[in-house]
């Protein structure tokens, strides 16, 4: 059997594994609904055009215009009747006078005043509050998926640790089979579950309704994520693997993946508080560790040159390369190690299997 | 027999501590090999050296008088020391993914798994996540694990340690029948007894050096004295006068003596025999406790 063979067995059975695992389950489940609900609550909530009830025909063709719901009633008691069933939002009378109960309605006002002409030289492309949320969202998403798949490889490590069961697979297949297979598996399932909520996003926004001009700004950066994720992801993996060999139980996984967890949530903070920040921003978007959060949310403020994202992905591709290769022999290095936990000096210096 | 396995002048440290100096033993096929040693000997790691978990120092661990290759390691069995299966994995899909790690096709591991189980009588739990089977059953599944491949080596640590009389007599029954089949297997136990009535050849090894190595009945020899036991009826202290007799025991009608080179036991018995009765005359055999105690010494 080669090493191919192997890691591909590795992998089937860690996927069964985690599409059996309940816990695993619920967190992808309650992933989807706490975004289906994000996109479908604010549709829900839009209950349609404004009502108004309007006495005189004068002011209803400027609102009609405006695509307001106008109802012509035939006098002035009738309109205040409806306004105080809470029937129309606002009644327009003859002067024109606008009745409303609480508040006073400012689209109705703004629609029947006259306003000066607004002239904006760089009009944004979408709703400015978006503006804020679309990038923390991107930000978000990488951040805990990272970090809930990246445990889970170390769980899986230390589980194969803890249970001894390593010894007799160590001993029928080659190290790198084990480790490859199971980083494979899971980096699968966190790219499944990152393309299920980057489809999801982009059909329920259509759906919904949403502004056009913030779908059209999402989907370049949305298409450059998915890569940029999985990129920084696979760079993450062995250290993940490595962190959980390091530890002789569960219980150790908290000061063991100390250092890689901290790789996630330095550049995930560094990125929401220094996004006003261009060029802190930009240089973000260039290190390895923070360019999938930053360099997607650049593209999506349109900030970045064409060539930026290639450029960024072949310096995240070599640290990738290389952070394989330091994590690969942590593990292998630990992996056999069951008195306590290992440090990483010594599980670098550790050449014990023959591999 | 034909040696299969061959440990020549494996050393390993770990740090400061040398766990192995020069070991050297051979292992037949179609033979039970039982691995003797107090706690810390040595056994475990030089069963991981040979099962490649480990590497030695120097020395070479050759298979068939070729070195070892990942594909011949591929071909053996292994239950470590520590025992260890996915625990929410059931029984079965976890002995039919290690024997497709040994190089089995999904078909044939199967099939194996189903009659495995059901010479170990462990068929009906299956279905169970080995987390519910009661730590018996968990010790046979992981027999189980080490055997689905049909192994030609078979390197167990402890395997009977955690198991009830009726499942070592399972056990064995299973051992007994690779071996038949032409496996070579190397057992580790610490129950000597277990050992001395198993074993077809033994290893001794203490403070990682290897103290005695052989077939049972060879060691036994090598370790026999000229000794008997006699029970006359009467006092037997008149023995003390026989020539070439020394005695090392004497309870009245009973006594434990010892011969001197050239001197005949058969003329002692005769000289009993004119004094009246004599009840019991044998050799005295050591069991394998006592020649581990002296070797290990």
């Amino acid at each position: 059997m080669t090493t191919l063979q192997a890691a591909r067995l590795v992998f089937g059975r860690e996927l069964r594994a985690k599409l059996r695992d309940k816990a695993f389950i619920f967190s992808t489940v309650s992933f989807l609904v706490v975004l289906i609900g994000s996109i479908a609550i604010p549709a829900m909530l839009n209950s349609g055009p404004t009502k108004v009830a309007v006495v005189g025909g004068t002011s209803a063709p400027a609102l009609r215009a405006a695509a307001l719901d106008v109802q012509e009633v035939p006098d002035e008691a009738t309109a205040e009747q409806l306004v105080r069933d809470g029937d129309v939002a606002a009644a327009v009378l003859p002067g024109p006078r606008v009745l409303a109960l609480e508040e006073s309605p400012a689209e109705v006002v703004g629609i029947l005043s006259t306003a000066p002409a607004v002239e904006l030289l760089q009009p944004p492309p979408y709703d400015p509050v978006l503006a804020i949320f679309v990038p923390l969202g991107l930000a978000m998403l990488c951040y805990i998926t990272s970090l809930i798949f990246g445990l889970q490889i170390a769980q899986s490590v230390v589980e194969e640790k803890q249970t001894r069961i390593v010894e007799i697979l160590v001993a029928a297949i080659p190290v790198r089979a084990l480790l490859a297979g199971k980083v494979a598996a899971i980096t699968v399932l966190a790219f499944a579950q990152i393309a299920l909520l980057v489809v999801i996003t982009l059909v329920g926004t259509r759906v919904a309704g949403l502004d056009t001009g913030v779908i059209d700004a999402i989907r370049p950066a949305l298409g450059w994520f998915l890569p940029f994720f999985i990129l920084g992801f696979v760079m993450l993996a062995t250290l993940w693997a490595a962190v959980g060999a390091l530890a002789a139980r569960q219980e150790d996984l908290g000061s063991t993946s100390g250092t890689v967890q901290m790789l996630v949530l330095i550049p995930f903070f560094a990125v929401i508080f220094m996004r006003d920040n261009d060029a802190v921003l930009t240089a973000l978007s260039y290190l390895p560790f923070s360019a999938p959060m930053a360099m997607p949310i650049r593209i999506f403020e349109n900030d970045a040159a064409g060539w930026e994202p290639f450029a960024a992905l072949a310096i995240l591709a070599v640290s990738a390369v290389g952070l394989l290769f330091v994590g690969s022999r942590v593990y292998q290095g630990s992996l056999l190690r069951t008195n306590g936990k290992t440090s990483f000096a010594a599980a670098w210096r550790t050449r014990s299997t023959v591999g | 027999m034909t040696t299969v396995l061959n440990v020549e002048a494996v050393n390993r440290s770990f740090g400061d501590r040398q766990v192995l100096k020069d070991v050297s033993f051979t292992v037949g096929s179609g033979r039970l090999t039982g691995f003797v040693g107090a706690n810390g000997a040595g056994k475990t790691t030089t069963m991981r050296i040979i099962l490649g978990v480990l590497a030695p120092d120097s020395g070479t661990v050759t298979w068939h008088d070729a070195p070892m290759t990942r594909a011949a390691r591929q071909s053996f069995g292994y239950m470590p020391e520590e025992r260890g299966l996915y625990p929410k994995m059931t029984v079965g899909e976890q002995i039919v993914y290690l024997g497709r790690l040994h190089g089995l096709s999904t078909a044939d591991a199967k099939r194996r798994t189903t009659a495995l189980l059901e010479r170990l009588e462990l068929a009906e739990r299956a279905g169970d996540t080995v987390e519910k089977l009661s730590l018996g059953n968990q010790q046979r599944a992981q027999i189980a694990a080490s055997l689905v491949h049909d192994p030609e080596l078979l390197v167990l640590d402890e395997p009977f340690s955690g198991l009830d009389p009726l499942a070592v007599e399972n056990v064995l029954a299973v051992l007994r029948e690779r071996a038949r089949a032409g496996a070579a297997v190397l057992f580790s136990s610490h129950q000597l007894e277990l050992v001395e009535r198993l074993c077809d050849d033994l290893v001794i090894i203490a403070d990682g050096t290897i103290r005695a190595a052989g077939s049972r009945t060879g060691l036994r020899e090598r370790h026999t004295l000229p000794r008997y036991r006699i029970e006359v009826e009467g006092d037997a202290g008149w023995l003390r006068d026989e020539p070439g007799v020394t005695l090392t025991e004497l309870d009245g009608a009973q006594a434990v003596f010892d011969l001197a080179p050239g001197a005949d036991e058969q003329a002692v018995l005769r000289a009993a025999l004119a004094r009246g009765p004599v009840r019991a005359f044998a050799p005295v055999r050591p069991s394998l406790a006592e020649i581990f105690r002296e070797v290990i010494r």
